[in-house]
């Protein structure tokens, strides 16, 4: 009987992503090695993109596009940054970037978390189906942009445009808000909303205090072609 | 659509190393243009001579009967050197008299740069293949910004690769793809006499900045000013003899990052061109605002 | 009154002051289903030249025409295997009922090709019926699910379509139902506002790094389509093959929609005939005619459509709105539903009511029950046997063994735009215009 691996390296420097994205994704079967490690992930793009199991995966270093892309119950970190579209399209599981996420951070993603301790730049959160987004730092112009479902945290400020055409999707900050998008407007901030925003924090690992946090949701304006909001198409 | 990198070196101890630190980053950016690639490099030279890029496809073409020629035409001496497809030439005087000269005389050799530190390389292939053909990898200098190719709009040829040079010591390149230049082109070239040698987008939003340095502007002005008169979606990274600059249109879609460091200070598409570089695991990282000029150099 | 003398403007007529007035008493773009309605040259104005002393026919039934084609065969480890050279194209469920998009399946499975899914992704229902199932990954993303995408034979990237070259998808609240809003993630019965650029990538170079991460997340298995309306096809093709597309598909101006504005219908995006040509142009440039593939669609309707768009240079060619006739868009049934639209069938492209008579593009089960599954799926595997029977039939009178092998000069043109589009000598002469013989 051999030993019982606990940690598993996978090193882009010798072996080519095809490779790695197939051992995550356990396309060679399932076994019972539920941690990895990535090193030397040198800005690649498209690292730990369609994962399917509750596995750890730990990116040691700066990912390029599309990082998590996909992703389906992996808990994965980045010690770095990541390139634009990190999480995009996630269903479940968690994605944390201990760095700066690029943009179309967590695009159109469906459920789970993803936590970015940095920065996130334009467009974070745009499309949003379900996902919750936690942003300590700030971030960048439109984001939220049509998002659908789900919640965008932001401990630090926002840029122009802030949640332009939303639909459902909330957004909670905490900073400045350079400007509000196309019939987004600031909600008031109850009992209901500060519970849900208290528990996104506590599970981002963030002690920001909810009560220092404003809520943005959609105007709803937009939900029937009318000839009066013409000039907001 | 393309891959565009700059690197600025500011401690002059590590200038010597400007083309091996340069190479990797151009070599990464491949994938986003297979079509071609340029080189734009800015060698300190201690003369202040007038210094051309010239270009012939013919690889045996006669350069040194072009420089005893101008050598005459301009009454100042003129040296010639020949590297692979391109040519250098000296000249003790205003490098505009020297492209006038070539353009009016021999418009069959393309003009690739004109300036007294800047020299452009570029050629149509693969971005490792190209800087080897140049020897890029060699090359001291102060700061270089390249491009990898892949052609949307006009033709894959040398010329059509960038960076574009439409006035001295200044190139520009671009990720994206402008929507209002033929109108622009018309305008620049029939009223304001900026001339133009191919149908690239890029080449147009050039000469306007040639145009706006020409009427007085500082490249920060010229460029602020594109963000009204250019439209369509843009990543400029913009070389001029004292540094370079980046600029992102307010949509901002086209990607673009920066790191820096006490020694250097370097922008690309996409990160991993940046990856290799000394010292960036300590180095500041982030993304440029859209329409916001960011500006390095001495200037 | 001298009727005779009663004389209507050829730039206002009485249709044109009607939608004049429309506008003047809502203030919005008129919006419908439906492709260009206007003529433009077509492969109407392309004849085919059959054999007689210089070339030989086969006989039919008894010599062999084949009409195989693969998708895909420059990655993907699974090409897409078609029996004939006609798909079904990507059609949302949303813009049809689920009777609808069950029907597709089954026509095309019976017939061996595939359909396509639409904007809100994937059913049960069609990936069931559908023996081969195209996954449409668009701008709006609505209902994508990574699960849906590892089920399908292939992935179609939707940057445009012929409709609407530049827009995005729309669906009118009346069609926004529970079970659609749920696929969709909006709240029921709103008007859906769809995006029309991807969220997380802008341009071929960006494009190339985006295949990459569906190749990955697919395993490398199935091929990757990207799919543009026809616009700057000779550009679009070329990047679609240097972004890494196993297969492109162009769909000309009169490719239809479930909904959008009449002015992107009618004056945006060029006919198909110019766009094959352009797009068989480029890829022969590369060095990818054949190598990878071209699907055309946006007005086919006959096999004589079918084996012009071959003999242009397309691998196999898709239907949308022939489909649907086949199940019975537009069929003269339920005639006083029709009327109640303002319209009569024929002529109706009120798809984006929601209310469609014979139970096609609508929500409604009531409506739904007029389409039977069974039924209209019979109906299209007829329509395809017989598009791809004609085919054979004018292949045949070439000479052709394979569809493919038809070529442009088994063809001439009657109108001179349509000789300079498609590159096809006006009949009678060898002139091309534009083109000098040297």
């Amino acid at each position: 009987m051999g030993d019982r691996v606990t940690m598993e390296i996978l090193d882009l420097g010798k072996d080519d992503l095809r490779t790695i994205n197939r051992r995550l994704q356990k396309r060679d079967g399932e076994d019972n090695v539920s941690d990895f490690e990535v090193i030397n992930p040198k800005g690649s793009h498209a690292l730990a993109c369609g994962l399917m199991h509750p596995i750890n995966v730990t990116i040691k270093g700066h990912t390029g596009y599309y990082c998590a892309g996909m992703n389906k119950e992996a808990n994965i970190t980045v010690e770095g940054n990541a390139g634009p579209g990190v999480a995009e399209n996630m269903m479940s599981g968690k994605v944390h970037i201990k760095g700066n996420a690029s943009q179309y951070a967590g695009a159109t993603s469906h459920g789970g978390l993803l936590v970015i301790d940095g920065d996130a730049s334009s467009r974070c959160g745009i499309s949003l189906k379900g996902c919750d987004i936690v942003v300590k730092g700030s971030i960048g112009h439109l984001a939220a942009f049509m998002a659908q479902a789900g919640h965008l945290v932001v401990c630090g400020d926002t840029g122009a445009d802030l949640g332009d055409s939303i639909y459902e999707a909330e957004i909670f900050v905490k900073g400045k808000v350079e400007s509000l998008g196309t019939d987004c407007e600031e909600k008031e901030m109850n009992d209901e909303r500060r519970a849900v925003l208290a528990d996104l924090l506590n599970k981002a690992g963030a002690d920001d205090d909810p009560a220092d946090f404003r809520c943005y949701g959609s105007g709803r304006n937009l939900y029937h072609f009318k000839i009066d909001n013409a000039g907001s198409y | 659509m393309c891959g565009i990198v700059g690197l600025y070196i500011k401690n002059k101890d590590q200038r010597s190393r400007l083309g091996q630190l340069f190479r990797p980053m151009l070599s990464e950016m491949t994938d986003r243009g297979p079509d071609s690639a340029g080189i734009a490099v800015y060698r300190e030279d201690s003369s202040t001579d007038g210094k051309l890029t010239l270009y012939h496809d013919n690889p045996d073409f006669h350069w040194h009967v072009i420089a005893d020629e101008m050598e005459s035409a301009l009454k100042t001496p003129v040296t010639e050197e020949r590297i692979a497809s391109h040519a250098i030439l000296r000249a003790a005087t205003d490098p505009s008299k020297m492209r006038e000269w070539i353009d009016k005389t021999h418009p069959e050799i393309r003009v690739m740069s004109a300036g007294r530190v800047l020299e452009i390389y570029k050629e149509v292939g693969l971005a490792d293949a190209v800087m080897e053909r140049f020897g890029v990898p060699q090359m001291a200098g102060s700061h270089a910004v390249g491009h990898t190719r892949m052609a949307t709009e006009s033709a894959v040829t040398t010329e059509g690769a960038h960076p574009f040079n439409t006035g001295n010591d200044l190139c520009l390149v671009h990720n994206g793809s402008l929507s209002n230049h033929n109108r622009l082109r018309e305008w620049l070239r029939d009223k304001r006499g900026i001339p133009f040698k191919t149908e690239n987008d890029t080449e147009v939003a050039a000469g306007y900045l040639t145009w706006r340095l020409n009427e007085g502007a500082s490249i920060k002005e010229a460029l602020e000013a594109g963000i009204k008169d250019l439209d369509g979606f843009y990543t400029f990274a913009v070389g001029t003899a004292d540094g370079f600059s980046v600029l992102r249109d307010p949509i901002a879609c086209k990607p673009a990052v920066i790191a820096e460091t006490d020694d250097w200070v370097a922008m690309s598409s996409e990160f991993r061109a940046l990856a290799d570089l000394p010292g960036v695991d300590k180095a500041t990282i982030w993304e440029p605002k859209p329409g916001t000029v960011y500006t390095w150099g001495t200037a | 009154m001298d009727t005779r003398k009663i004389r209507e403007s050829a730039t206002f007529p009485p249709r044109v002051i009607a939608e004049i007035q429309r506008a003047a008493a809502e203030g919005i773009y008129s919006i419908r289903g439906s492709g260009a309605k206007r003529p433009v040259p077509h492969f109407d104005d392309l004849v085919f030249l059959g054999a007689s002393m210089s070339r030989y026919p086969l006989e039919g039934y008894r010599e062999r025409c084949d009409t195989s084609v693969t998708i895909g065969t420059r990655y993907a480890k699974k090409p897409v295997e078609l029996k004939i050279p006609i798909t079904i194209a990507g059609m949302s469920f949303g813009a049809l009922g689920a009777n609808a998009k069950d029907a597709l399946g089954r026509g095309a499975s019976m017939a061996g090709t595939s359909t396509t899914t639409g904007d809100g992704g994937m059913t049960e229902e069609e990936r069931q019926s559908s023996k081969t199932l195209v996954y449409q990954y668009l701008p709006s993303r609505y209902g994508m699910q990574p699960d849906q995408l590892r089920r399908a034979d292939a992935i179609e990237v939707v940057v445009g379509q012929g409709a609407k070259p530049g827009g995005g998808g729309m669906l009118l609240g009346q069609k926004i139902t529970k079970r659609v809003a749920q696929m969709r993630t909006l709240p029921e019965g709103i008007d859906q506002r769809s995006a029309c650029r991807h969220p997380d990538w802008t341009g071929p170079d960006d494009l190339e790094i985006k295949i990459r991460e569906l190749r990955e997340i697919t395993d490398w298995q199935v091929p990757i389509y990207i799919k543009c309306g026809a616009a700057r096809t000779h550009y679009d093709v070329t990047l679609a093959v240097k972004a890494g597309a196993d297969a492109v598909v162009v769909d000309g101006m009169q490719g239809g929609t479930a909904a959008t504005q009449d002015v992107f219908i009618e004056d945006v995006g060029i006919p198909t005939l110019p766009a094959v040509r352009q797009a068989v142009e480029a890829l022969k440039e590369l060095d990818m005619h054949r190598k990878v593939q071209l699907i055309v669609s946006g007005g086919i309707r006959t096999g004589a459509d079918v084996a012009k768009a071959l003999a242009l240079g397309a691998d196999a060619v898709s239907i949308g709105m022939a489909a649907l006739m086949a199940l019975n868009c537009n069929a003269p049934l339920y005639e006083e539903d029709y009327e109640k639209l303002g319209t009569r069938s024929g002529a109706c492209h009120h798809c984006h009511t929601g209310k469609c008579p014979v139970g096609v593009a609508t929500q409604d089960p009531e409506l739904e029950k007029r389409l039977d599954p069974e039924a209209a799926g019979r109906r299209l595997r007829n329509y395809l046997n017989a598009l791809t029977l004609e085919c054979q039939t004018i292949a045949r009178a070439c000479g052709k063994s394979h569809v493919h092998n038809l070529e442009p000069e088994d063809m001439a043109a009657l109108t001179i735009e349509a000789a300079a589009m498609a590159k096809v000598p006006l009949a009678g002469t060898d002139w091309i215009p534009g083109q000098m013989r040297l």
